[in-house]
């Protein structure tokens, strides 16, 4: 549990020497508390009080990382449990399983699956983050050779590797030990050997138990061995035990500050009816996993996930933006009717998708109004004429189009006198109030 | 070391509210938050209801279209075969055709369909108007008076006219379908108004506005988990009415549940895509709170309902 400023203060020096930056080791310890100042600051404070702070300081879901490089992701630092009180800090990875059993060319196409996931929207860009590697053969060699396999395939794909095997997993480790895997499958039975090839390669360890009793003890234990870093799996497999166990280790990490289930968890949504293996993930989405796997990856499954995942994930107190620019929809030519809108991401999807349904093609100009919709963004002064000419003036849109003529949304005709005056040589026509009159009006120009 | 579970005890429970005469079907009364059936009690399943139209669905897209294109020319037989051949639990009429844009259907009209469609079928029935607040006062008032004895959902009664649609519903013996627009204090206000009028605040549903997955979905599902923890938590009788997450009607309107694999191709199959988009939508507002669920797509509801069981 977070400390109090009082009860940081009483383990400062009390010099009140202001070397921190603060006027006062108490109002250091407000700063300390409310989280916007780090200990280091404070040159004169006690091994004791630095061992004590830290360990109350730290998040209550250990933060770990999958993989290296460009692609690496950061899992865990949750501290709510539910969105609307503070934004979900680190989106869950997408998974997707191969077993060491499969063909080379089965594994081949999953590979390539993974590899060309990558899709952007709404400015982020998105991919199935991970393969987790079975070794379903059971086989030290057969893992090895898939493993190779991937790795080679796929360098800079992130590998989660499934197995209890301490000589499969340390042939896996030599191959791709120093991309960060996590190596998953510790259990009471191998804690010993696969927490010491966690430690020797130095990654992260996947921790797989019978219920949330035993998951404990065994990271405790593990814990106990050396390794800090740990996913965990509690070994739900339906819907209604992951929604149990996921609630029960987010609450008891977060409201009561159990350390033995204060990591990121990996959840398994495969299912073989891929429907349903959907809303497995959705689950694990919106339900504290850290890590999704799954069966398949097709696209249009991704796409669900990935937007499901962006609409969880986003802050609740800052609106999603796209990026200012005049953006193409269809192929339009020098003729073709350039509109104007802000940069609220609602807006933008609602505007540029009945721009799409008109088939017209056209210049949609966005402009940053801070993810304010176009009547808020224009009371609150950040959709405005001079902003509006501005953008226009410096985007050089005028060199592309014959017709100097701007549309505006509806509900700020009022603009258009204003707008005139300061681009000279423009024409501005008001457009319909709401988008979905655009496509009646786009067509009858 | 043993893991001391660390349930919740909620003070507050949401209302167990009966739809329907015969065949009739009965959600809410769980105390604790969607499914949480670990700390408590969840005597109902989430209820889907299979969406019918009086007038035939010509701005659905093909994929939607297509299961229905036998039947739906006539809200009757479509309602029919909701009910026999896909086994639907509850249906929802929605009276589209009496929008002053489409076929400005009278309210007489909309009041016979619904008759029409009440004598075909035993599953209780939601009647929707075309969401014109002027119109639906007429429409709403018409239908919930055709329909009476039937136990029937009438909505939506909106800020601007809730009072006629309420007296209706009350008059009649009705549940009702209160909508405000995506902000939880909008939400109370509307319950307090129409319970002020003297309308049984264990009859009324409560609809926060739906909105489609990458479309303002995480608005819906924060609005709803709010609700949904103010009833339990605060014990907030002005918040403990179930929820309505009308799904098919925003997920369906959007582009990726449109445009063609050539259109989208980071999208894949259109198919698929299109059907999962319905399915994450209703999946996640379930999760939030949602315990009506009004759906399209047999596929869909299909995939919920396998979930549904997973969950129970």
């Amino acid at each position: 549990m977070a400390l109090s400023g009082v009860e940081i203060f009483k383990l400062l020096p009390k010099t009140n020497c202001k070397k921190c930056g603060h006027p006062t080791c108490l109002a250091f310890a407000m700063k300390l508390a409310q989280r916007q100042a780090t200990l280091d600051s404070c040159p004169d404070v006690s091994e004791e009080a630095k061992r004590i702070l830290g360990e109350a300081s730290a998040p209550p879901v250990r933060p770990i990382t999958l993989g290296a490089g460009d692609k690496a992701m950061k899992m865990g630092e949750e501290t709510v449990l539910f969105r609307h009180e503070k934004k979900f800090v680190n989106p869950c990875a997408f998974a997707v399983e191969v077993k060491d059993t499969m063909s080379e060319a089965e594994i081949g196409t999953i590979v390539d699956g993974v590899l060309n996931s990558e899709i952007e929207r709404v400015g982020q860009r998105l991919r199935v983050d991970a393969i987790f590697v079975n070794n379903a053969s059971s086989d030290a060699g057969t893992f090895e050779g898939a493993v190779k396999a991937i790795a080679a395939k796929a360098p800079g794909v992130s590998l989660i590797l499934g197995t209890g095997n301490a000589a499969a997993a340390e042939a896996a480790l030599k191959i791709v030990g120093d991309k960060k895997p996590i190596l998953y499958g510790a259990n009471a039975s191998n804690a010993e050997a696969l927490a010491g090839l966690a430690k020797n390669y130095k990654v992260t360890l996947g921790v797989a138990a019978k219920g949330l009793g035993e998951l404990t003890d065994l990271t405790e234990k593990i814990k106990g061995l050396g390794v800090e870093d740990m996913v965990i799996d509690g070994g739900a497999r339906t819907a209604k035990e992951i929604l149990e166990q996921n609630t029960f280790i987010r609450r008891a990490a977060v409201k009561k500050n159990v350390k033995s289930v204060g990591y990121p968890v990996i959840t398994f949504a495969q299912r073989d009816d891929r429907m349903l293996e959907l809303l497995l993930g959705m689950l694990g989405v919106a339900k504290y996993a850290s890590i999704v796997v799954m069966n398949s990856i097709e696209r249009w499954k991704n796409l669900a996930l990935f937007t499901l995942r962006q609409n969880i994930y986003t802050d609740p107190q800052v609106p999603m933006q796209v990026e200012q620019k005049i953006y193409k929809i269809g192929e339009p030519s020098p003729e073709s009717p350039l509109l104007i809108t802000t940069n609220f991401s609602l807006t933008y999807f609602i505007v540029s998708g009945e721009i799409e349904n008109s088939k017209v093609p056209c210049r949609l100009a966005v402009l940053d109004s801070e993810g304010l919709s176009v009547l808020t963004g224009w009371a609150a002064g950040k959709f405005t004429a001079s902003k509006i000419a501005a953008f226009l003036q410096e985007s050089g849109i005028e060199n592309e189009i014959k017709n100097k003529e701007l549309i505006i949304p509806g509900y700020v005709a009022i603009l258009s006198g204003a707008i005139e005056e300061k681009l000279p040589g423009w024409k501005v026509t008001v457009g319909p109030r709401e988008a979905n009159g655009l496509p009646a009006f786009l067509k009858a120009r | 070391m043993a893991f001391a579970a660390p349930k919740e005890t909620y003070s507050g429970k949401v209302y167990e509210v009966t739809i329907g005469t015969e065949g009739a079907a009965r959600i809410g009364g769980e105390n604790v938050l969607p499914f949480h059936a670990f700390e408590g009690n969840v005597p109902n399943r989430p209820l889907v209801a299979y969406e019918v139209q009086d007038v035939a669905p010509e701005d659905w897209p093909d994929m939607v279209k297509k299961p229905y294109a036998a039947v739906s020319a006539d809200p009757v037989k479509w309602a029919q075969y909701c009910q026999n051949e896909l086994k639907a639990k509850a249906i929802t009429l929605r009276l589209v055709g009496t929008h002053p844009d489409r076929d400005n259907r009278s309210p007489e009209d909309a009041a016979k369909t619904v008759k029409d469609v009440l004598a075909a079928i035993k599953v209780p029935l939601i009647i929707l108007g075309s969401n014109h607040v002027e119109k639906d006062s007429a429409v709403l008032v018409a239908v919930a008076e055709a329909a009476k004895g039937k136990n029937c959902v009438i909505g939506k009664a909106q800020e601007a006219n809730y009072k006629t649609i309420a007296a209706a519903a009350m008059a009649n013996d009705h549940k009702l379908i209160a909508m405000s627009e995506l902000d939880i204090n909008l939400s109370k206000q509307l319950n307090i108004l129409i319970t002020q009028m003297g309308f049984d605040k264990e009859k009324i549903l409560t609809d926060p506005m739906s909105s489609a997955l990458g479309y303002g979905l995480e608005y819906t599902y924060s609005v709803m988990e709010r609700i949904r923890l103010a009833a339990l938590t605060q014990n907030d009788v002005t918040m403990q009415q179930p929820m309505l997450a009308d799904v098919g009607f925003y997920a369906w309107k959007v582009k990726e549940a449109q445009a063609s694999e050539a259109d989208l191709p980071i999208g894949g199959s259109l198919e698929e895509r299109s059907i999962a988009w319905e399915v994450t939508t209703a999946g996640a507002l379930m999760m939030a709170g949602a315990e009506l669920l009004i759906m399209r797509h047999p596929e869909a509801v299909k995939a919920v309902e396998k979930f549904i069981d997973e969950l129970m």
